[in-house]
């Protein structure tokens, strides 16, 4: 396992630069009229800020792997959720009931 | 068990300056310890994932329903106030990363100030939440409560509010919770408990403070970006 260095300012500001702008650029796009895209650009550019407060706010980029497999994990078992409930939901109407069988 | 002749009965003192003072018997050394604790908060942030992941779900649900009346009932949500909150998290989220960086280089007072400003951009964010709701709900914005919404299934708008409530409630509280874990380690990094040797207490009260951030980082476009741009 590796000793977690002390993150260096550089990395910390400009994390902080970048995220400042992405909510400039976040905030200024949903002022633009992109269709069925908004939503899609709007939780892209949130996923790139929360890498962004991840890997570097939260050391994970200089954890060792068994804390970045937890990590993963988390989102791994958030994505299950959305899935399993997701189509649950969208197949409702598929099936008739058993006493309209043929 | 008895024990050997050898052995004093008396309990090991440590003086405050024995870095093995905070060593915990399980670890072999203080870097084990902290990669366990780092693993600990982690673990319960997983948990938490999954618990505002529930509050996400609904929300995907009734917007993948009825995407133009959730757009419309959340033009209504006060985007300045919204906006505002964010900059004032990521800022906060800036900062906490410097307390911790500064307890790990030895610097507890520039340490201690930053977890100060941490706190106040926090409690800052509360005070403007608190604003907003008192604005929504002048505005007629309450959950359960008719908001005059004039269209096909009004229902589903008192949903989308109801939501709303829900989910920045839920990060309101857990926001609160951050303030008092601040707050504790700010007052132990007072009494000089922290340096390069020992800080994760102050780490995993900033991987908590990350999280909370990265929850309102996600609920920002989802509540307050739908359809701004007619």
């Amino acid at each position: 396992m590796n000793k977690p260095k002390p993150d260096s300012q550089k990395t910390y500001a400009a994390t902080f630069a970048a995220l400042m702008l992405l909510l400039g650029a976040t905030f200024w796009l949903a002022h633009v009229d992109l269709g069925r895209w908004s939503a899609a650009t709007g939780l892209l550019i949130a996923v790139v800020k929360v890498g962004l407060v991840v890997l570097n706010f939260m050391h994970l980029r200089y954890s060792n792997g068994l804390i970045r497999v937890v990590a993963c994990v988390g989102v791994f078992w958030l994505g299950i959720l959305f899935m399993l409930s997701m189509t649950d939901y969208f197949s409702r109407n598929w099936l008739l009931l058993p006493s309209q069988w043929p | 068990m008895p024990k050997l002749a050898t052995e004093s009965l008396e309990p090991r003192h440590f003086s405050p300056s024995d870095k093995l003072a905070h060593l915990g018997e399980q670890f072999d050394s203080l870097e084990q310890q902290q990669n366990a604790a780092s693993l600990g908060m982690w673990l319960f942030l997983a948990t938490e994932v999954l618990f505002f992941g529930g509050l996400f779900l609904s929300y995907i649900v009734y917007r993948t329903a009825y995407p133009t009346i959730f757009e419309q009932a959340g033009k209504k949500l006060n985007l300045t106030i919204g906006t505002l909150n964010t900059a004032v998290l990521l800022i906060s989220s800036y900062f906490m990363a410097q307390a911790v960086h500064f307890a790990q280089t030895n610097r507890t007072l520039r340490s201690a100030g930053f977890l100060a400003v941490t706190w106040v951009l926090g409690f800052t964010f509360l005070c403007l939440k608190a604003y907003e709701y008192f604005d929504d709900i002048k505005r007629h914005i309450v959950p359960g409560v008719s908001v005059g919404y004039t269209g096909l299934h009004p229902e589903v708008a008192r949903m989308f509010y109801f939501i709303y409530y829900a989910m920045t409630g839920l990060h309101a509280l857990h926001l609160i919770i951050g303030l008092g874990v601040v707050a504790v380690i700010f007052l132990r990094t007072q009494r000089n408990e922290f340096s390069s040797e020992y800080y994760s207490p102050i780490e995993v009260a900033g991987l908590y403070w990350h999280f909370i951030d990265i929850v309102w980082i996600f609920l920002y476009p989802l509540l307050y970006l739908m359809d701004r741009h007619s």
